[in-house]
């Protein structure tokens, strides 16, 4: 097909235009998913290491919010943003800036829940080992979550994953404005409405590219994790 | 590891103890004093409260009813007592690093740990694991490992949980002269084993426990040469105790 061929050659020639999106997508996403790591790890190793009233059903709302639909997110962003939201007057809405913040609290529930569920795990196995070494609070938290460390980084990448692959929260918080907001998976649903296959088929050929490399970098990480530490 | 004079803690001493579990009498009128000497081993079957007499010895049990001392005191931070676990668990780390790491829970100097890695690693022959992921170790190698890890405390009292359970003889015997050399050094050992001939092989003093209770205690010689209750007759004999 000749809009194939045409994608392959924009790829290929690394197209000025489709590599401009490619890049502020890799932005957004990447800064997404390292605050979210930020807030993520800590939160989900607190949960799993301290007994509260309502634990449990935290837990179940935090697993609940891994499937929470982007357009969902989007909707809630928009609404703190917008000029009548709370957040109106800093004027964010249809920047990066707010799709970092979509894209945040997209991502932030999977790391949590994820890093909850592996620390309290490792915590299980390790917790008379500690009580008998005498290791203290601080040194267990380090520990699990040094320990943890590669599954840790395969929550972080399902994140980044899921980031860069989500179209509608970016699409309501950023607007999808050429040359400012315009990410990959958005300009793919605008170029395919207007039929202009070529691009959308280059950039879908790059997501696609992204999307292995994460799952091939996170089988690595399992690996290594199994290699180096057992 | 560093030969010592007599230890703190000792003696632990047992008053009436009852310790339950989900409602359940794991221990029941436990009285007993694990002083300094020969190691101590604890026989009995299973579900007889060997591992929970443990537990409640090393600090990380406390009792429903009476009173656990340890050197008089009935608040003693377990500094100098170390437990080896039935199923260690190994962190994952290499097994240097796993030393290493108690050493550093147990405060030692940075500047000691490598030296004392190498050591108790030489003690319990694993020198030329040292770099190997713990959890990729034999399960012999593992106990050795889990030793030396305890042993990293320093401790003045060494509680270990059936050993050599599920070991081949040459493992079960390196277990076994670790535990020799130990006791040797002036480390009080207190050990549970289902096994009569390690009993026999190691024990300075028996407890024979059934069903959360003390049956008979007393020098190993004597308690086998001539147990005076019936379930220590049997058990002696090889015969089920149910």
């Amino acid at each position: 097909m000749p809009e194939n061929a045409s994608a392959l050659h924009l790829v290929l020639t690394g197209d000025p235009t489709l590599f401009a999106i490619v890049r502020l997508s890799l932005i957004v996403s990447l800064s997404a998913t390292f605050i979210a790591a930020l807030i993520g790890v800590p939160l989900g190793a607190l949960i799993a290491l301290t007994r509260f009233r309502g634990r449990e059903p935290v837990i179940v709302m935090l697993n609940a919010l891994m499937g929470l639909p982007p357009v969902v997110a989007g909707l809630a962003v928009y609404l703190m943003l917008s000029r009548s939201g709370p957040l109106g007057s800093w004027g964010l809405l249809f920047t990066p800036l707010a799709m970092v913040i979509a894209q945040t609290v997209l991502v932030t529930p999977i790391i949590a829940a994820l890093a909850r569920q592996t620390i309290e795990d490792l915590w299980l196995e390790y917790r008379e080992e500690f009580a008998a070494m005498g290791v203290g609070p601080l040194r267990r938290v380090r520990t699990l979550i040094w320990d943890a460390r590669f599954s840790l980084l395969t929550a972080l990448l399902a994140g980044f994953g899921r980031a860069a692959a989500e179209v509608g929260a970016i699409i309501i918080v950023g607007g999808n404005i050429l040359g400012f907001t315009r990410t990959m998976t958005t300009t793919i649903a605008l170029e395919t409405s207007k039929g202009n296959l070529p691009l959308a088929i280059g950039l879908g050929i790059v997501l696609m590219f992204i999307v292995m490399l994460i799952s091939t970098l996170a089988w690595g990480a399992r690996r290594a994790g199994e290699r180096f530490s057992g | 590891m560093s030969t010592r004079a007599p230890a703190t803690d000792l003696p632990i001493r047992f008053s009436e103890v009852a310790i339950l579990a989900g409602g359940v009498t794991v221990l029941d009128c436990i009285s007993i004093t694990f002083s300094a000497g020969a190691p101590t081993v604890l026989i009995g079957p299973n579900g007889s409260g060997k591992t929970t007499l443990l537990r409640a010895a090393m600090g990380l049990i406390r009792p429903a009813r009476g009173r656990i001392t340890w050197d008089g005191s009935e608040v003693s931070p377990p500094t100098r007592r170390a437990i080896m676990f039935q199923r260690p668990v190994m962190l994952r780390r290499s097994a240097a690093a796993n030393i290493g790491y108690a050493l550093a829970a147990a405060g030692a100097p940075r500047a000691e740990r490598a030296k004392r890695t190498a050591g108790l690693l030489s003690l319990v022959g694993l020198q030329a694991l040292a770099g190997r992921p713990a959890r990729q170790l034999s399960g012999g190698e593992q106990q050795r490992l889990s030793l030396a890890r305890a042993l990293a405390r320093d401790p003045a009292v060494l509680f270990l949980d059936e050993p050599t359970a599920s070991l081949d003889p040459a493992a079960t015997k390196a277990i076994e002269d670790i535990v020799r050399a130990v006791s040797t050094r002036g480390i009080k050992v207190v050990m549970a084993t289902h096994d009569l001939g390690e009993a026999k092989r190691l024990a300075g003093e028996i407890v024979l426990l059934h069903r959360g209770r003390i049956i008979e205690s007393g020098p190993a010689h004597s308690l086998f040469a001539a147990p005076t209750t019936d379930e220590a007759k049997k058990f002696i004999a090889g015969e089920l105790l149910v």
